[in-house]
């Protein structure tokens, strides 16, 4: 089992490398945001919010988590066009990431608030506190705390499931690893760089997401 | 010195042997109507040239071919499935008389096997549907071209089009069609194979061919000094081009009328 290594291509498909790796960081980023911005509004919905909107988003929700990610970026991309939507690739991959994360990290934020003893509600109400005060200081930020490191497992997981977006031709790094393996033919080597840049990339953002918790909660408990 | 005379003459004679049997056997169409049978190399796996139809018999333009081909010759046909790899060799060792399994030509082929005419077109192009104005690579200037990625179409294309043409690079075959067909790219860069089983499906857009981007016609394949054979096959072809029977399997396989120029 004599196999050589050859990563003699690397410098002439560096530009493919770097392009796909900065599509991965930018659908995850986008989609990390904007997709825990839905979440956090889907679980105060689903939680909190008016009976006539808790049916809609648990559709959504259920909708969502109970269908493919692939699927649901082939029915934005291929599908929608047959009523008339078009859009670009790289949009569609946005809006793919953004609707999933949104729907899977909108269970994980609402197990948190509904963890929150009721006698919480009541004391922000007893302190004069707004509505949404009481919301923001004492129902969302110590829900978030208590489930930050199953929420960012999931935002790693869509970084992972990011991944499928190649299917429609959107250039991330797994469109580059397949590239460069369909030109050289060099699949082990292909494959492998991109196993461990995307493992570097899960690293980074799991110290990011740790780093982020600690600003968010000044005072988080030390176990 | 004594070994090396012996050995010389050993081989002079072998090669005299091999020449008489070979001259013995020389006339391969005269076997085939002798035996009253041609086995024929077929493809299997391969639509619409050859596959296997929902009740288990083989089908496809080169099935029709090989029928066409024993009609002529008023022989039965034996058909003989093999994969891309084996059907030269298979022709080789003389378990079949003909390949007929979308075999294109190049000079490592020709060295080993002689080719018949063309029978068949195969072609990569620049596919679009009609509206779309495109006569040339200048054309994709703007445009937005689908592929499927590292397939012939892909690596010529991404030679020759113009630095402003994007170029989609989809997974497979199914990708490229799927793109095309909802609209997320203008043309699409692959087979005429591809093409016809897009137009197989009747979708809303068709698309017409463009200009080609290589051309490699499919050939009957068989042995080499069979002058007999090779004249006869090329006075079918001939007549099955002129007769419109070729046209007609074209047709009916392809969705799409012979090419003149074939």
């Amino acid at each position: 089992m004599a196999y050589h290594f050859d990563f003699s291509w690397i410098p002439d498909y560096s530009g493919v490398i770097i392009k796909g790796l900065a599509i991965t960081v930018e659908l995850t980023i986008v989609g990390g945001l904007v997709g825990v911005t839905l979440g956090t509004f889907c679980a105060w919905a689903r939680a909190l919010g008016p009976n006539w909107l808790k049916p809609i988003v648990g559709a959504y929700v259920e909708l969502i988590r109970n269908t493919p990610f692939m699927i649901q970026l082939f029915f934005i991309f291929f599908g929608l066009p047959s009523i008339g939507v078009h859009m670009n690739e790289l949009v569609a991959a946005n809006i793919a990431m953004v609707i999933n994360l949104g729907a899977y990290s909108a269970e994980i934020i609402r197990a948190g608030i509904q963890a929150t003893p009721r006698g919480q509600f009541e004391a922000g109400a007893s302190l004069a506190m707004s509505p949404i005060q009481t919301f923001r200081h004492v129902i969302l930020v110590p829900s978030l705390q208590r489930i930050w490191p199953a929420l960012s497992s999931q935002v790693i997981i869509v970084m992972l499931g990011s991944a499928v977006v190649s299917q429609i031709a959107a250039e991330d790094l797994t469109f580059a690893s397949n590239f460069i393996q369909s030109r050289t033919f060099r699949a082990f080597e292909a494959y492998f760089l991109t196993a461990v840049i995307y493992l570097a990339l899960a690293i980074l953002l799991r110290a990011a997401m740790r780093g982020i918790g600690t600003i968010i909660f000044p005072r988080r408990r030390r176990a | 010195m004594l070994r090396r005379h012996f050995l010389a003459i050993a081989a002079a004679t072998m090669a005299a042997t091999a020449a008489l049997t070979g001259v013995a056997h020389a006339d391969a169409l005269a076997d085939i109507t002798k035996s009253g049978k041609l086995k024929v190399a077929v493809p299997q796996d391969f639509p619409p040239f050859g596959s296997v139809g929902a009740d288990m018999t083989p089908q496809g333009y080169d099935i029709d071919m090989a029928k066409l081909i024993a009609d002529k010759l008023g022989v039965k046909v034996e058909l003989v499935p093999v994969t891309s790899a084996n059907r030269i060799p298979y022709l080789q060792t003389k378990k079949v008389d003909l390949v007929i399994s979308s075999l294109g030509k190049n000079p490592d082929r020709e060295k080993v096997i002689d080719f018949s005419s063309a029978y068949a077109p195969f072609y990569n192009g620049v596919f679009a549907p009609g509206s779309v104005a495109i006569k040339s690579t200048a054309d994709l200037s703007g445009k937005t071209i689908g592929v499927t990625r590292g397939a012939v179409e892909d690596l010529e294309l991404t030679k020759v089009a113009p630095a402003d043409a994007t170029i989609k690079r989809y997974e497979d075959n199914n990708g490229t069609i799927s793109a095309f067909l909802s609209g997320q790219v203008d043309a699409v860069a692959t087979g005429n194979v591809v093409a016809a089983a897009i137009i197989a499906k009747n979708p809303p857009k068709k698309p017409e061919m463009k200009f080609l981007i290589k051309n490699s016609p499919c050939f009957v394949g068989l042995n080499k000094d069979e002058p007999a054979l090779l004249e006869k096959l090329n006075a079918i072809i001939a007549e099955a081009k002129k007769d419109g029977s070729l046209n007609k399997i074209s047709e009916k396989w392809l969705n799409a009328p012979l090419p003149a120029d074939l």
